[in-house]
């Protein structure tokens, strides 16, 4: 085993410190993240109040802690709602071909030349603001690109020779579909899931800057950037200390995300 | 070794440049003008590296680190990156393994062959064009002002190795570097192509270095013979005399393992068929989609066969004969057009009532032991999975089974829990035969099994399979187009051509009376072998006219 690289390293940590954060940050914050304390009204961060207060006195450590937690879970939640209804969409076009194929994949592709985000607005709109209408909207945004991902990689394995092995030996095709091309779908899927929680934290966070997330006064990352616009004068580090969490998220799962690529992708292998 | 030696390799050593481990060690040959020089070698024998610092075109992650190759008298290591450009091309040519990715797909077959011949020479391109067109007369193309104007993809696998032929001997080279240059073609065409530029380079006074895998294929063209064995030259010799009196231990077991004929064996002649073929027509359904529309295409036309039980009939043919599309058929992976498989004398088709019987009775051996294993699953779990279907075993029964089996195929204990990339190419199609074989079945299509495999590995599977065959008795349809090994194991010979069974017989009357002119053809590909007294071999053609086959043209 050879040494980790200085990228995983540095992913590893981010992505580490956000993660804790976020699982501490369900249970237990410094104060309540939705106590209004007019007393405390936009404090600068020191020795009381951390990374200080907002305009309701509400401590900010405390609320970005609990917004990495509805935001990773939103995360989460969306990859694997695209992962799983992808992976289906993928596994059926790309094994069974023919007609299933082009119907599924003709909806697939009028769905890819959508922007997701607009997709998102759109659905949300809609059905209102809701954690779980973001998940829904982001997670149909982003099955279609795992639906080629694994439809592709789908038919190349299928005419792999052990494939046909199986065939021969008598077993049911949804059982060759099962153990035979899932199990080999893995890498791809892990390199695009990566990346793809990356996507969905930004969306997040992009939908709720513009106001269709998590309603307030729940925190989330993107809905206390929005609040920061109107004190960027009075109070800078109401704005800077959520646009870091997530810059930094992003760029923690960005690097893993190319660990993960060059550990996975078998061209990579042997070197 | 005279001084006037057209290349002189000395003391040549090769090392992998991160880690420093030697590939090749030591390597000593000289090849005079117009001679013909043959090196043979396993994978990982380092041939194909020594022909590449000829033309000091080793990998990047290679680095030589003695000795030195003199080219008419030349350094190579001393020569500019200008002097090494005139070099090559127009002195040492090159024909690489795979026709068709050595000819570039976007490119005007006349502009390719166009390129070296402006680039070296002072013609125009009026005088290019006529020694073009004569060139690709040369080398058999029917319709050569035609074939200026294709693409790569229009020509068959040996027509594009013709005209790479064509493009590397316009220029006249003093040596001509061939690696492997036929392996991807079937025996026919091989055969062709190796006479074709036998002729051609006797004609220009052009000295060959033939490097190859087929010591039967070198022996036949090459005046001396190198022997190469992970990464030295362990023995070399005029190609008689080393053939013949073999002096190095892996020479040896390089001529023994040549397939041989095996003595007839008895079987009882009048019993029922256990697989019957009747009519058989396969087509090929065209295939619409934005990019391509083909048309279909029947690539069987009627085809019928029996066959006995622990009989093995071989199915040969050359590429696009239909062979494996029957194999495949026949294994249920295709659906028929017409025609009838009966198994034990009931007529199989999917779901119909003898299926289940015949699928776990019916298992199939593949061609590429790289492919045919999952790579996820463990050499255990592979052999197991061929029981899974197999209801009235329980699961120790089951590891029973799969361990005795494992054994049957020369794998210990410690494979078991192995994956199929920590194994060899050898080990793989042994695990593939096990896995074939763990049902005991009645009845083992094996498509090519040993084609993908190092000489001396192929020698060891076919005696496995023979082996096998012996003890568990399973009828076998054994296809290839390799007619050597077809004479080692098979009890009768069909001979297919265009999704047509052209000839069928028993194997000694198919091998030593051919009927047909197409299995005449096929055999003049193949030697027969007559032991010497000290270990060798002597090797004779059946017929050994130059022949030009029919090319065809876009």
């Amino acid at each position: 085993m050879k040494l980790l690289a200085p990228n995983a390293i540095l992913g590893g940590l981010i992505n580490g410190v956000v993660g804790v954060c976020a699982l501490v940050g369900a249970v237990w914050t410094p104060f309540d993240p939705l106590k209004i304390n007019f007393s405390a009204r936009l404090q600068p961060p020191g020795p009381v109040y951390w990374l200080g207060t907002d305009e309701f006195g509400r401590d900010v450590l405390s609320r970005l802690m609990a917004a990495a937690a509805t935001s990773v879970w939103i995360s989460l939640l969306t990859v694997m709602a695209a992962i799983s209804a992808g992976t289906v969409v993928g596994l059926l076009t790309g094994y069974l071909r023919g007609w299933t194929d082009r119907i599924l994949m003709a909806f697939n592709d009028a769905l890819l030349a959508f922007p997701g985000i607009l997709l998102a607005l759109g659905l949300l709109a809609v059905m209102g603001a809701s954690k779980y209408g973001i998940i829904l909207a982001l997670g149909l945004a982003y099955t279609p690109s795992v639906a080629r991902v694994v439809r592709g990689t789908v038919l190349s394995l299928r005419e792999k020779e052990y494939v046909d092995a199986s065939r021969v030996m008598g077993n049911a095709e949804i059982y060759t579909m099962a153990r035979h091309i899932l199990p080999n779908c893995i890498a791809p899927l892990a390199v695009l899931a990566t990346s793809m929680f990356g996507w969905a934290l930004l969306a997040e966070s992009a939908l709720s800057f513009l106001g269709l997330g998590v309603p307030s006064p729940a925190p989330t990352w993107g809905n206390m950037l929005a609040e920061s616009r109107s004190f960027i004068g009075q109070a800078v580090w109401l704005g800077i200390f959520p646009g870091l969490c997530i810059s930094l998220t992003l760029l923690g799962i960005n690097l893993l995300g190319d660990v993960v690529r060059d550990k996975l992708d078998p061209r990579m292998q042997g070197i | 070794m005279a001084m006037n030696d057209l290349l002189r390799i000395e003391g040549l050593k090769l090392a992998v440049a991160r880690t420093g481990l030697e590939v090749v060690k030591d390597v000593s040959f000289s090849v005079a003008p117009g001679e013909i020089v043959g090196i043979v070698g396993e994978s990982g024998s380092g041939k194909t590296l020594v022909a590449r610092s000829i033309m000091a075109l080793e990998p990047p992650a290679i680095r030589r680190i003695a000795g030195s190759i003199r080219f008419q008298g030349k350094d190579i290591a001393r020569l500019s990156p200008r002097e090494l450009r005139h070099l090559r091309g127009a002195h040492i040519g090159m024909v690489f393994q795979e026709p068709m990715t050595s000819l570039n797909p976007s490119m005007l077959i006349g502009r390719q062959l166009d390129e070296g011949l402006a680039l070296h020479s002072h013609l125009n391109a009026k005088g290019r064009r006529t020694l073009i067109l004569d060139m690709l007369r040369r080398v058999g193309i029917k319709d050569p002002e035609r074939a200026l104007e294709g693409y790569p993809h229009q020509f068959s696998g040996g027509t594009c190795q013709r005209i790479m032929l064509a493009a590397v001997m316009l220029l006249l080279p003093d040596l001509l570097i061939a690696d492997e240059p036929t392996t991807g073609l079937d025996a026919v065409v091989q055969r062709d192509v190796l006479e074709l530029m036998v002729e051609l380079t006797r004609g220009h006074g052009t000295a060959v270095l033939m490097i190859s895998h087929d010591l039967s294929m070198l022996a036949r063209y090459a005046d001396r013979i190198i022997v190469m064995c992970k990464g030295e030259i362990v023995e070399q010799g005029v190609t008689q005399d080393l053939l013949q009196s073999p002096r190095h231990p892996y020479t040896q077991k390089l001529l023994a393992a040549m397939p041989r004929r095996l003595p007839k064996r008895g079987l009882s002649p009048s019993v029922q068929p256990m697989v019957e073929v009747s009519d058989l027509v396969v087509d090929y359904h065209g295939r619409k989609s934005l990019f391509r529309k083909e048309s279909g295409k029947r690539v069987l036309h009627g085809v019928s066969l029996a066959i006995k039980p622990r009989e093995v009939v071989a199915l040969v043919g050359g590429s696009g004969s239909g062979k494996t599309t029957l194999g495949r058929t026949i294994a249920g992976l295709l659906d028929p057009a017409g025609g009838e498989i009966r198994f034990a004398g009931q007529p199989v088709r999917r779901g119909s009532e003898g299926w289940t019987n015949y699928r776990l009775n019916c298992q199939m051996v593949f061609q590429d032991p790289y492919s045919s294993l999952d790579p996820r699953m463990t050499v255990a779990g592979l052999v197991r999975e061929a029981l899974r279907v197999v209801p009235e075993m329980n699961y120790r029964e089951k590891m029973d089974r799969v361990r005795e089996i494992l054994r049957d195929v020369g794998l210990d204990e410690t494979f078991a829990g192995r994956y199929p990339h920590e194994l060899s190419g050898g080990q793989r199609q042994r695990v593939a035969i096990a896995r074939a074989l763990v049902r005991r079945p009645a009845f083992v299509i094996a498509d090519e099994p040993v084609s993908a495999l190092d000489v001396t590995v192929r020698a060891q599977v076919l005696d496995l399979i023979a082996d096998l065959q012996q003890r568990h008795g399973f009828s076998c349809l054994f296809i290839s187009h390799n007619l050597g090994v077809v004479e080692q194991v098979a009890d009768r010979v069909i001979v297919m051509r265009d999704g047509l069974i052209v000839e069928e017989g028993d194997r000694d009357r198919i091998f030593d009376q051919p009927q047909d002119p197409y299995t005449v053809k096929l055999l003049s590909a193949v030697p027969v072998l007559e032991a010497t007294a000290n270990g060798g071999v002597r090797l004779r053609w059946r017929h050994n006219h130059i022949s030009r086959g029919h090319v065809a043209t876009p």
